[in-house]
């Protein structure tokens, strides 16, 4: 990779095809009305609830408030057991402990967010101490930030660089399977679904395992244009490459209508086979309470109330 | 002893040239009034050369449209004043073609002089006043404005050989279309003196063509023409053996816009060019294009 | 449980509409019988199953169609003042968008296209046609359209419109006539009469004054009828380049005054820095809308040649995501071809595409057994002389050339005798706009397709007709002209 310089890239990113605002709202807008009904839904709400990476990313947590969520992502409904898990429980790296330990081995990962999240304003040793630390504490996942500033600025290669350094360290862990890295664009600050596309790229070309919208602490965080938009770049990226890369949309998703309209996006825009948590996750906290309120609805054929969900 | 006057071989203007007809024919032209002397033997055109001259119509289209619009004014604006230059010969051939006193002539002249310079002024305003913004309920941009409808062919008015011609064929052209026109059969010296006017101001050929002889004859050739968008009929009025709805109904061949002679009822009658025009021959030459685009980052 | 996501049904209820078993014809204000009793059945072509019995008027029909029109004319809608006109438009409006449902419904029973288009296009473009004239009807000396005099209205319009969007064809149709003040009689196409006869219970509602709108159900020879009558005053036309080449014949030395919106065959121009998927969507959009029903379709796709694989590639991934079948189905993308005989036409020409050369690529999609169906269809190869690159083929079929500079682009979309729509797509703004003022079409869509708004005025160059619909230039066929000359 020496030879790539930030000339190179430049130029490689300016060449991909333009996104029109309008055109690519509209599309969104057109998938967000598709009806989806009976069997269709409930199969939307299951698969929506096992993508979630079940969040919490406060100043305020404790690592109490860690194991109820951990608690809940095992066992989201009680009265039903046959609801899905949720795939992973998110947090800052100081808490992959505790929630390591309380997952155990029910199979659901761990994901860290690091690289001084959100902001991301942080000496690149520091992100990588960051990232390290997680990685040892056990996490499964690493969500990474860019460095908004250096790509609104032109310099592509320290955003490239800075990616493949932090994925270096998610392979450093002799005793674990390789961390998956999630690279978070933060696309509200990125303004334009042309920045977005060529962030995108630039996160799979420096070895993103999965591209994430937001923080959760920007708005607008994730939106279903921007979706469209990754996925049309994960779509893309196999196209030329034959790999598959994850999408995850963060923040801002708390109905269950929003997911499935996010589903349907997914299917009609990079297919079917992106349709697991493997390939695409939901970063949310809320969520999970609208799904299984509807859950319940179907089951039952009666509306729920929030009294017979568990809060966190 | 009197000189013995250059006397002038009447052709017809077509691709900024003056060929004979290709028929090889003429047809005398006789002065109106009483005495109906001799004046001249005018081209008669044949339906070769209306063909010619819609070949030459189409092929300056291009470049005449895409012209700017104050270009064309200028353009339109120097025929003005070439055509002031020739204001004696104009009265002459008024005074002859159409049996006036010199007065009533040199008033029906300067009529038509300063009617082709009130067009003049109007192919940089015709957008302005036609056109506008459309808001339409989206994130776009939405723009509708004039462009000319192509190739006119032009039944020139029977009786104002002058005044009506130029009423006919500056209104047409001022958007950028390209003309044929069919001369007054009977009184075509006008237009002849207008060809060499425009041969020599900076109209392009091809722009204007001017062809003289039976309009009868000539019409359907251009009514039923497929590469000639639109035709005025204004000239049926007063021509011999023409049909205008039988016209009207050739030119629905290819859905063309037909500017109908003027009249209530089936008869079509001869307008009085004198008052001021209006948008109305304009507008009957124009197309409305709109543009879509939309507005995002 | 399904094992993939696949969307399960979702059905638009029937329920909402309300068909009766016959109409009659809407003269003078009431529901009449024709008077030699003539009718015809309207299906859905969905299924083929019978509607409706319609009745077909015949000239004495009309007769007593323009009479009552003219009657409205002189008596009560001429002399009445733009504002009091206007409010009768707002009403319309109103009860359009009230009644959108319903509406929705019976148009997607009727013609067959996804009630997703009937619900999020049709009905509600519908409205606002009449709101926007609404407000035009007080307002006529604004509108540029005469020097000095007030517009004055032209008496009686004949009106004849196509099957393809019969409720907003309606609309566009009569708002502006109401608007300046004539009265109309108005023949909906033979196979979709149904939202036109609702319409009149919409004029009722409204209390619209008896004679100011009157609606002749029949097919070619009740439009012959109309067009012909000597008591209309003008003639506007919505349908094929063939009928309006008749319909100018029949009116012509006449003073009737005559607007044709006809056939087309859109080019759509994608240059090579187009915003790709976009572009994507926006063939999707210019020839599989409304089955490619759409006189506007983008059915030529000119693709620049260093693109056009790529372009054909994710047309064809994109095709495969389009769900084809039940329109009442929310989630229906492609409905039902309008009838037998357009079914026929359509497989008729895909057929001499075929044997002419051109690759025929069509989407896979399950077909249902009854009805008329087409699946959505790609002609790669197609040169300049074919005809699935000359003709209308007024259905899901697009025809795919290639060209290298932005020169050969703009000469191959003008080659053909139709001018009434184009898209352009690019990323380079002084490129669309050149490309743009060369086009000779009369509504050119840049990075967009088939868009319509009732300020943005629609209509063709060339054979594609002439007058233009809707905005501030559509009142233009409504009013007299100045006599000034």
């Amino acid at each position: 990779m020496s030879a790539l310089s930030n000339r190179s890239l430049r130029t490689w990113l300016h060449g991909l095809p333009a996104v029109d605002q309008v055109g690519a709202e509209a599309r969104a807008a057109a998938l967000g009305t598709r009806s989806i009904k009976t069997t269709s839904k409930a199969w939307a709400i299951d698969t929506a609830i096992s993508m979630i990476d079940l969040t919490t990313l406060e100043g305020s947590d404790t690592p109490g408030k860690v194991r109820n969520l951990c608690a809940k992502a095992m066992l989201p409904d009680r009265a039903d057991p046959s609801t899905p898990r949720v795939a992973a429980i998110c947090v800052y790296n100081d808490m992959v402990t505790v929630a390591r330990e309380a997952l155990g081995d029910s199979g659901i990962n761990v994901a860290a967010v690091t690289t001084a999240f959100p902001s991301g304003r942080a000496s690149l040793p520091v992100k990588l101490l960051d990232t390290q630390d997680a990685v040892t504490a056990g996490a499964d996942e690493i969500d990474m930030v860019i460095d908004r500033g250096a790509f609104l600025s032109g310099d592509y290669r320290t955003v490239f660089d800075q990616i493949a350094a932090v994925k270096e360290v998610c392979r450093s862990n002799p005793d674990r399977a390789d961390a998956h890295l999630k690279v978070i664009l933060e696309t509200g600050e990125l303004a334009t679904y042309d920045n977005v596309r060529r962030a995108s790229w630039l996160a799979m070309l420096a070895g993103a395992d999965f591209i994430k919208t937001s923080t959760g602490k920007i708005s607008p965080a994730a939106t279903l244009p921007v979706i469209l938009v990754m996925l049309e770049a994960v779509r893309d990226w196999r196209g030329l490459t034959g790999a598959m890369v994850g999408v995850k949309p963060a923040g801002g998703i708390r109905t269950t209508k929003d997911a499935v309209k996010h589903l349907v996006t997914v299917n009609e825009t990079a297919g079917p086979d992106w349709l697991t948590p493997q390939w695409f996750r939901f970063g949310a906290s809320s969520l999970l309470t609208d799904l299984l309120l509807q859950r319940q609805k179907l089951r039952t054929g009666a509306y729920s109330g929030s009294d017979y969900v568990t809060e966190d | 002893m009197a000189r013995v006057d250059v006397r002038k071989t009447y052709k017809l203007y077509i691709g900024g040239k003056f060929p004979r007809s290709e028929s090889g024919r003429s047809y005398a032209v006789v002065s109106q009034g009483r005495s109906q002397s001799f004046l001249a033997n005018a081209a008669q055109g044949s339906r070769k050369d209306v063909r010619d001259a819609v070949v030459a119509a189409r092929g300056a289209f291009a470049g005449w449209s895409g012209a700017t619009a104050y270009n064309r004014g200028q353009v339109l604006y120097r025929v003005a004043e070439v055509l002031e230059g020739r204001r004696e010969q104009f009265v002459a051939d008024v005074i002859a073609s159409e049996g006036v006193t010199r007065p009533r002539a040199e008033r029906l002249v300067d009529a038509a002089i300063d009617r082709w310079v009130w067009y003049a002024g109007w192919p940089d305003k015709l957008a302005q006043v036609l056109g506008n913004l459309n808001p339409v309920a989206g994130p776009y941009f939405n723009l509708s404005a004039p462009e000319p409808t192509g190739v006119v062919g032009i039944l020139a008015p029977q009786r104002s050989s002058l005044l009506g011609l130029i009423s006919v064929i500056a209104p047409a052209i001022v958007s950028g279309n390209t003309v044929v026109v069919l001369t007054s059969e009977d009184r075509p010296l006008p237009a002849v003196t207008l060809s060499e006017v425009l041969a020599t101001s900076d109209v392009p050929g091809g722009v204007v063509n001017i062809v003289t002889g039976r309009t009868a004859e000539l019409a359907p050739w251009l009514a039923s023409h497929h590469d000639v968008n639109a035709i005025d009929l204004t000239g049926a009025a007063n021509a011999a053996d023409v049909d205008w709805a039988a016209l009207e109904a050739s030119a629905a061949g290819t859905v063309k816009r037909v500017l109908r002679p003027a009249g209530d009822g089936p008869d079509a009658v001869e307008p009085d060019f004198a008052p001021a025009p209006s948008l109305r021959r304009m507008r009957a030459f124009l197309e409305t294009k709109t543009v879509w685009h939309p507005k995002g980052t | 449980m399904p094992t993939g996501f696949e969307y399960a049904p979702a059905p638009e209820s029937r329920g909402v509409v309300d068909i009766a078993s016959s109409y009659g014809l809407f003269v003078g204000g009431e529901f009449v019988d024709p008077a030699d009793g003539g009718s015809f059945k309207t299906v859905n072509p969905a299924t083929g199953e019978r509607l409706s019995d319609v009745a077909e008027a015949g000239a004495a029909d009309v007769d007593a169609a323009v009479r009552a029109a003219r009657r409205a004319y002189t008596q009560v809608w001429g002399p009445m003042s733009g504002a009091e006109r206007g409010k009768y438009l707002f009403r319309i409006a109103r009860l359009l968008q009230e009644r959108a449902r319903e509406f929705a419904v019976l148009e997607t029973l009727d013609n067959g296209k996804p009630i997703k288009e009937s619900r999020d296009v049709d009905i509600p473009l519908a409205a606002a046609h009449f709101f926007y004239h609404a407000g035009w009807a007080d307002k006529l000396e604004y509108a540029g359209l005469t020097t000095g005099a007030r517009p004055a209205p032209l008496g009686v319009i004949g009106q004849v419109i196509p099957w393809n969007f019969p409720l907003l064809m309606l609309a566009w149709k009569i708002a502006p006539a109401l608007a300046t003040g004539n009265t109309v009689v108005l023949k909906p196409a033979e196979t979709t009469p149904l939202t036109a006869l609702l319409f009149a219970q919409v004029c009722q509602q409204a209390d619209l004054p008896a004679g100011v709108v009157n609606i002749v159900t029949g097919a070619g020879a009740t439009g012959q009828a109309l067009t012909e009558h000597p008591d209309v005053d003008k003639i506007a036309f919505t349908g094929s380049t063939d009928v309006g080449k008749q319909i100018a014949r029949t009116i012509a030395g006449t003073r009737k005054r005559l607007t044709l919106e006809l056939g087309g065959k859109g080019a759509n121009i994608v240059y090579d820095d187009a915003a790709i998927d976009q572009a994507v969507e926006g063939i999707v959009s210019g020839i599989y809308f409304n089955q490619g029903h759409v006189c506007c379709a983008g059915s030529r796709l000119l693709v620049q040649e260093s693109v056009a694989e790529d372009v054909v590639r994710r047309l064809q991934r994109r095709l495969g995501t389009l769900r084809v079948g039940d329109p009442m189905d929310k989630n229906t993308d492609v409905g039902a071809i309008n009838s037998a005989e357009q079914l026929a036409r359509i497989t008729a020409l895909v057929e001499a595409g075929e044997a002419e050369g051109a690759t025929r690529w069509s989407a896979p999609c399950e077909l249902p057994d009854r009805g008329y169906w087409f699946a959505p269809t790609i002609f790669t190869d197609v040169s300049q002389a074919h005809r699935v690159a000359q003709e209308e083929i007024f259905g899901p079929v697009l025809s795919v050339l290639t060209f290298r500079t932005p020169a050969e682009a703009v000469a191959k979309a003008n080659n053909t005798p139709y001018g009434l729509s184009a898209g352009i797509w690019s990323d380079k703004g002084s490129r669309v706009l050149w490309t743009a003022d060369r086009l000779r079409a009369g509504v050119v869509w840049a990075n967009s397709f088939n868009k319509f708004d009732p300020t943005s005025p629609f209509g063709g160059y060339k054979e594609s007709g002439y007058g233009r619909e809707a905005g501030r230039h559509g009142l233009e066929a409504y009013v007299a002209a100045g006599s000034e000359d």
